[in-house]
């Protein structure tokens, strides 16, 4: 399933554009919305880190929250210990990260399926307790967590924060998509697939197992924990309440309702994430106070039904979905 | 510079208050969120997730809105209430409130509850300009108006609370060795905080200092340790349910210091009880809210007006919660302030009017406490009483005590 190169590209002049409508459109564009769909962009990048490890090398992760968190966390450490630009923030996220991950990994070669699943379930439940950790509380802050500054727009650009924030986590999401497909495209990618589908065929034929599972593992985290830097950025704080366990499984919903294996699904799983977060709380004061119902519908309900809703009617994602529709469309 | 700012301050508040009651009729002048119908206030809960115990306040808040509108809403208008789930996760909390703030353009926010979730909003609330009233959490940063003027807290703050405990021992025990109990979060350490800093060179008598973790299942390990580190007090930072927990476990072991107690747990039905009454009678805690279960408060008009509110505006929720008598007394200022702002329903009058209460009695507070605030002055409630277990209910005991605070 290939998407044309030109849709690309016109989604992309498409992103770069619609922010400049912003002091034509100030209610329809405003600070607020871009504010959002930076948020569903770098739960994109985040999706896109586990995808690339459940959905093309096919090892389950219930703990990207984690890496999520030692991303954010070690860019707010830096931006607030040596003042080191946010920029600057994100390489050494994604190095820390990688090599989290990928030491990760070495045990983890030793865990099949649910037993990795356990693993990485128990590190998402470790790391808000090791912020707090006498030891680390210097440098994390502890409970307290860290307060930054939000990034303003370089070389005197007439740009809001808002704005700005937007077009900084636009390019680095393009660059790492740009970056995950033409892994996916390389020897590399079709030794990662490879060892999804047929392990022990991959290994007859002479693919390193053991070297491409721990190497993906850290890329996988190095990808999410871009994401983590990034948005300690755009919230302009980080504190251990914000990485919970339920992180981890926004993630793995993303990736789910998205699609499992695909670019496109990691894209629409972040996308998806934040919107249904949104609209299923206020479908729940709509139900409440407009519609008059007797009973109160928790928020989490309305994103149950709807999660069992999309998952019944579209049992491969909203991508895998959408192409079979266009499939059929075209007999 | 700041007694210049203070005069001026004071000065405008003054004739704020001059002139909301007569000139302001002619002139209304309104910022977003306000209108000639209908006043917009944010809130953010959490509903769901780990903290969602929490979750009885924002819906007592809710039914006390809805209770005024009814009633006509406050000088005419409607109160249009709009509380959202942060789930207690700071990151959500932005959002929550940026949705409240940009889109939503509510005239201020009230009551958003958390320590961290506030912290991650407290920059941006003041670089906005947006009134951030009576925030429920205990940490002693709300009141600082020289650099946030946009913030105010409410209750007695934890570190505060923590001082009065520590000099009580000082003066009261002889020969203390104390043992502490902490829940291991921003919670537990501005207490500690507060108490090392009571203690002052006394600091060693703290014999032990054991801490444990909100998922933990029990703190009995805990205090055995506490036990045999030989102490004869002990300081109890603990949530209701570890509060209770700890007691009994101290009473099991026939350990029997004086146990001071955090007000947090103070909740006769859901701290004291539990931990068997044989086991907490002496508990010293210090109190600035009527407790629901308490057999003292049963006759008082306060808790006589408060329980047929209960009954008749906000029959779900139980009445034996002592979050639903903060919330009540919490929305009560906070409805008193939009009275006081009258047609003036600007950010800064709301600001202004919030920062302008003298000796102000709120229901439920206990007899002899009220709320000042001044422009210098954001912490509404700055005193409290101390109150010794007997029997089956609190009798409080001392006088009231004015904390002075940081």
């Amino acid at each position: 399933m290939k998407i044309p190169m030109k849709w690309i590209w016109g989604l992309i002049v498409l992103a770069f554009i619609i922010p400049l409508f912003r002091p034509l459109l100030p209610d329809v564009v405003s600070d607020y919305r871009l504010f959002l769909v930076t948020t569903m962009m770098i739960a994109a990048i985040a999706v896109l880190g586990l995808n690339l490890l459940t959905g093309f090398n096919g090892q389950i992760s219930l703990g990207h929250g984690a890496f999520y968190a030692v991303g954010a966390y070690t860019a707010a450490i830096l931006m607030d210990q040596v003042n080191m630009p946010y920029w600057a923030t994100l390489p050494c996220a994604a190095v820390v990260c990688f090599v989290v991950g990928y030491l990760f990994g070495l045990p983890a070669l030793k865990l099949e399926g649910h037993y990795l699943a356990l693993a990485t379930f128990a590190l998402a439940l470790a790391v808000p307790q090791i912020l707090k950790y006498k030891w680390l509380e210097g440098l994390t802050g502890g409970v307290q967590g860290i307060v930054l500054s939000k990034p303003e727009a370089p070389f005197g650009l007439p740009l809001t924060d808002d704005q700005w924030l937007y077009y900084y986590c636009l390019i680095i999401m393009i660059l790492l998509f740009w970056g995950a497909r033409n892994l996916l495209d390389s020897r590399s990618g079709r030794a990662m697939m490879a060892i999804r589908d047929q392990y022990m065929a991959a290994d007859t034929m002479g693919i390193d197992t053991a070297l491409y599972k721990t190497v993906t593992f850290g890329i996988s985290a190095a990808y999410t924990g871009i994401a983590g830097a990034l948005s300690a950025s755009a919230i302009a704080f980080v504190a251990p309440d914000s990485f919970n366990f339920f992180l981890s499984i926004k993630f793995l919903i993303g990736l789910v309702v998205g699609g499992v294996g695909s670019l496109a699904g990691s894209l629409v799983g972040g996308i998806f994430y934040v919107l249904i977060d949104n609209s299923a709380q206020a479908i729940s004061t709509f139900v409440k106070n407009d519609l008059g119902l007797p009973f109160d519908l928790s928020a989490y309900t309305i994103f149950g039904i709807l999660l069992l809703l999309l998952m019944y009617l579209m049992p491969m994602g909203i991508v895998g979905g959408v192409y079979l529709a266009l499939r059929r469309l075209r007999g | 510079m700041k007694s210049n700012r203070r005069t001026f301050l004071s000065g405008v508040s003054a004739t704020a208050l001059l002139s909301s009651s007569s000139v302001a009729f002619a002139q209304k002048k309104y910022d977003d969120g306000a209108s000639d119908t209908e006043i917009k206030i944010g809130h953010t809960n959490p509903y769901s997730g780990p903290a969602s115990a929490y979750g009885v306040i924002g819906k007592t808040i809710q039914a006390y809105w809805k209770s005024v509108n009814e009633a006509g809403g406050v000088n005419g208008r409607k109160v249009n209430f709009i509380t959202l789930d942060d789930g207690y996760n700071p990151a959500k909390t932005v959002e929550c409130i940026r949705q409240l703030v940009e889109q939503d353009k509510v005239l201020c926010t009230f009551n958003t509850l958390g320590t961290p979730t506030n912290t991650a909003i407290h920059k941006y609330m003041n670089q906005k300009k947006v009134p951030m009233l009576f925030v429920a959490t205990g940490a002693s940063k709300w009141g600082n108006p020289k650099d946030f003027p946009w913030t105010m807290g409410y209750q007695p703050d934890y570190h505060t609370e923590a001082v009065i405990y520590a000099k009580h021992i000082l003066a009261n025990v002889k020969d203390a060795k104390i043992g502490v109990l902490m829940q291991n979060d921003d919670y537990g350490k501005d207490y500690w905080e507060g108490f090392k800093e009571g203690l002052g060179k006394d600091v060693t008598r703290i014999t032990k200092h054991a801490t444990y973790e909100v998922t933990d299942p029990t703190v009995e390990s805990q205090i055995i340790q506490l036990k045999d580190s030989g102490a004869n007090v002990f300081f109890n930072i603990a949530t209701p349910k570890f509060a209770a927990q700890a007691m009994r476990k101290a009473g099991d072991l026939g350990w029997k210091p004086t146990i001071y107690l955090n007000n947090v747990s103070s909740s006769v039905a859901s701290a004291m009880k539990p931990a068997g009454f044989e086991n907490v009678q002496g508990v010293v805690t210090a109190a600035y809210l009527m407790d629901p279960t308490d057999k003292q408060f049963t006759d008082h008009p306060d808790m006589k007006m408060w329980s047929a509110w209960m009954a008749k505006s906000n029959p779900s929720a139980s009445t034996s919660d002592a979050s639903n008598v903060f919330a009540y007394s919490v929305t009560f200022l906070m409805h008193e302030t939009l009275k006081k702002c009258g047609d003036l329903l600007t950010r800064e009058n709301v600001m202004k009017q919030a920062a302008n209460f003298q000796k102000f009695r709120v229901p439920l507070l206990l007899p002899g406490i009220t709320v000042s605030t001044s422009p210098t002055d954001f912490y509404p409630i700055q005193a409290v009483q101390l109150q010794r277990f007997k029997g089956e209910s609190w009798e409080l005991f001392g006088d009231i005590m004015h904390a002075e605070s940081t």
